[in-house]
């Protein structure tokens, strides 16, 4: 059978958002992938230049709709680092709480994508509705489902009172026995088990090379994760434990992300249990001083860096965002090569893949995009295109 | 039985066209429902199906570039009409006045026509998504339609008669063939279940991979009677393995105005093509779709192998039943 190009997106049903895969496959096996990313460039990067660093942090926020606390949080630890600062006990704590529901909320809400992409839409309903009591517990205390926006430069923006704190710690067996449930169906459940088990197989050798972050990678046995490794916010004090897994495929991710699932009410739990007392922000300076920075985060979909170089005023003078999206798409392409058309979403699902956030640049190119010179002949009331005055144009 | 008026009250009325209709609507609505309600869900109300037909029925119809306009057209109405047509032989009441020795066969055939309509559609469409979907329709029917005609001509071998509602008469003076076929009954429900594409076997269908699949490019009224015709065929279906399985609208005993046992009757019916579609909703929520190279193995390996045993018992006891 010959090769033919099954292209998908920039709009189709199993995208959220736009991106456009050509798939070259033969027969229903895939020979390779060819991708193009750039969709939603929103030019935050620039805004971000263009705004002090209190207007910086709910708009880095708005990055990602999912991640939204870690962007804010990297942003802010990084200025936090350069400015020197001492940020109070109890504000990490409140930022680990929030980093960790988030956690949560990313991983119910991508095992219940992944389960729609293999159209088990029961699985899809049911950790949808369980995500609602981690949004419940975060607008408790935040105000918000989505965008929490509690980071500020130098500690968080509102305390926790006994309260939420109490509200939060009752959820928590709930959520617990919910997870247990999904702990069981996905090592039970068979359909789960036949489009999962095998596919989108990568080794650790390959996870490496690729340079994969995140669940992804630990699912292929590399055993790395910022918050251990790199430890920030409260997480040296907090007992815990990196969940990788050597299954390497789609299933091995379910398993890390469903083991983080855990591990994460765990720190919620402790976290909410020790939050020790004291002020919640320390003031920050006005101006941060010279300084660039790597800052470092582990987002729910892996390594989340923002480089940030300041230059003596209230804003940054460059903020560049790597998203772990990026860092996993070449093992997506990887991973696809000779599997079946039919586990395409599955495993590009497989890396919770956020495409608007990892959208850094856009290229225009005006001379090959079919309909300009349509539109400006027309314009110009001249002929059709094609002709030699619109070659001139 | 034969007074022209009374066939074509039944062909027309009821438990013709129009019951048909009604029903298909109102069970693809409960399916709805209990895949809602399992899924914690609200779920559409009654007439939501109703609303929905109507809505695609008034929409514009749109001609993709370079597809025959004509078939596309029609493919879908004979789909349509092989459905209701089956339906016309199977018992809804007590008998069905159109029964004829082998009607049994032309209902499996007829219900085949729409899976054809799927692939034709998936060809004509001249889209990558629909010709996937239809190369899989027509994949997935050399799978499930071998055992599902097997599941479903065990219970004539034992019955002794090709005519559905002979064997609904079988069953009314022995007991119910599910006693006897219990794993022809699991394989027809199973290859029904395939034969309708719900999942985990909406393999051609399947959204998050194929759109649409060979609906894909299916407009306005295109859509809505092809829509309608899987609807239709859920009742044909159920109510073939009703009558089949299940002893179908009879009862064992002779109640005494005439008109009850037809009253009694339909209740019966309406309950055992209920307790079929519940079966059949059951599946789908519990399962994520398998690919169709997993199905392929599956299908052939154990499905066809377990339709052939139960054939081979059908046989077996069939023989005993004779000499002893």
């Amino acid at each position: 059978m010959p090769e033919v190009v099954i292209p998908i997106g920039p709009q189709h049903p199993a995208l959220k958002e736009p991106v456009n895969f050509r798939i070259i496959a033969d027969g229903e096996k895939i020979v390779r992938l060819e991708l193009e990313l750039s969709y939603t460039h929103r030019g935050i990067e620039k805004a971000a230049e263009q705004r002090n660093f209190i207007r910086v942090l709910p708009l880095l926020e708005r990055v990602c709709g999912i991640c939204s606390h870690s962007h804010a949080t990297v942003f802010a630890k990084g200025i936090e680092e350069i400015m020197q600062l001492e940020v109070p006990p109890r504000a990490q704590y409140i930022r680990t709480i929030i980093a960790e529901l988030e956690r949560m909320h990313s991983h119910l809400l991508w095992l219940g994508v992944a389960a729609h992409e293999i159209g088990f839409n029961t699985l899809f309903m049911w950790t949808w509705r369980d995500r609602e009591a981690v949004q419940d517990t975060l607008e408790e205390m935040s105000g918000n489902r989505v965008h929490y926006n509690m980071n500020e430069i130098g500690g968080v923006r509102c305390d926790l009172n006994p309260a939420q704190v109490n509200a939060a710690l009752s959820r928590v067996p709930v959520l617990e026995e919910r997870i247990k449930k999904y702990v069981d169906m996905v090592n039970d459940e068979e359909t789960l088990l036949l489009r999962f088990r095998g596919v989108g197989r990568m080794s650790k050798e390959e996870a490496l090379k690729y340079g994969a972050v995140g669940p992804t990678a630990r699912a292929s046995g590399v055993d790395y994760d910022v918050r251990r490794d790199d430890p920030y916010l409260a997480y040296a004090e907090v007992p815990w434990d990196v969940v990788t897994d050597t299954e390497g495929d789609v299933y091995g991710r379910t398993r890390v992300r469903i083991g983080e699932l855990r591990e994460s009410v765990q720190i919620v739990r402790y976290c909410l249990e020790n939050i020790p007392a004291g002020p919640i922000r320390v003031d920050a300076p006005k101006n941060a001083p010279k300084g660039e920075i790597l800052s470092r985060y582990e987002a729910p979909r892996g390594e989340l860096a923002h480089y940030i170089r300041t230059n003596g005023t209230d804003k940054v003078e460059r903020v560049d965002i790597r998203t772990p999206t990026l860092a996993n798409w070449t093992s997506v392409a990887m991973c696809l090569v000779n599997q079946n058309i039919a586990d395409i979403p599955v495993i590009v699902a497989a890396i919770d893949p956020c495409l608007s956030c990892t959208s850094r640049l856009t290229v225009t190119n005006r001379e090959n995009r079919p309909g300009v010179a349509v539109v400006r002949a027309a314009r110009r009331g001249s002929s059709l295109p094609g002709s030699e005055d619109e070659e001139k144009l | 039985m034969t007074d022209p008026v009374f066939i074509l009250l039944y062909i027309v009325l009821f438990p013709g066209f129009i019951f048909l209709f009604v029903y298909a609507l109102f069970l693809s609505f409960l399916d709805r429902k209990i895949v809602a309600r399992m899924q914690n869900r609200v779920g559409p109300p009654f007439y939501q199906p109703f609303a929905d037909l109507v809505k695609m029925l008034a929409k514009e119809v749109i001609d993709p570039d370079g597809v025959d306009r004509g078939l596309f057209d029609a493919i879908p109405l004979v789909a349509l009409a092989a459905v209701m047509t089956a339906f016309l032989y199977v018992p809804v009441t007590g008998y069905s006045p159109l029964a004829f020795p082998g009607d049994l066969v032309v209902v499996l055939y007829l219900m085949i026509i729409p899976t054809f309509a799927l692939f034709l559609l998936g060809w004509l469409s001249r889209n990558i998504f629909s010709a996937i979907g239809g190369i899989r329709a027509a994949t997935q029917m050399f799978i499930y339609e071998v055992p599902f005609f097997l599941a479903l001509l065990a219970p004539a071998i034992m019955a002794g008669t090709w005519s559905i509602s002979g064997i609904v008469v079988w069953q009314q003076h022995n007991t119910w063939l599910v006693f006897f076929q219990p794993i022809g009954f699991v394989v027809a429900l199973i290859c029904l279940q395939a034969k309708l594409e719900r999942t985990p076997f909406d393999i051609p269908e399947a959204e998050t991979e194929i759109v649409a699949g060979p609906l894909t490019e299916l407009t306005g009224r295109r859509l809505a009677i092809i829509h309608l015709t899987t609807e239709i065929s859920l009742v044909v279906g159920s109510a073939l393995i009703a009558a089949l399985f299940l002893g179908g609208p009879m009862i064992p005993w002779t109640l005494s105005p005439s008109w009850l046992n037809e009253v009694v009757g339909f209740c019966v019916f309406l309950v055992k093509t209920l307790a079929v579609l519940l079966v059949l909703s059951s599946i789908k929520v519990a399962t994520g779709r398998i690919r169709i190279d997993q199905l392929n193995d599956i299908g052939w390996k154990y499905i066809a192998s377990a339709a052939l045993v139960q054939v081979g018992m059908v046989l077996v006891i069939n023989y005993l039943w004779v000499t002893l």
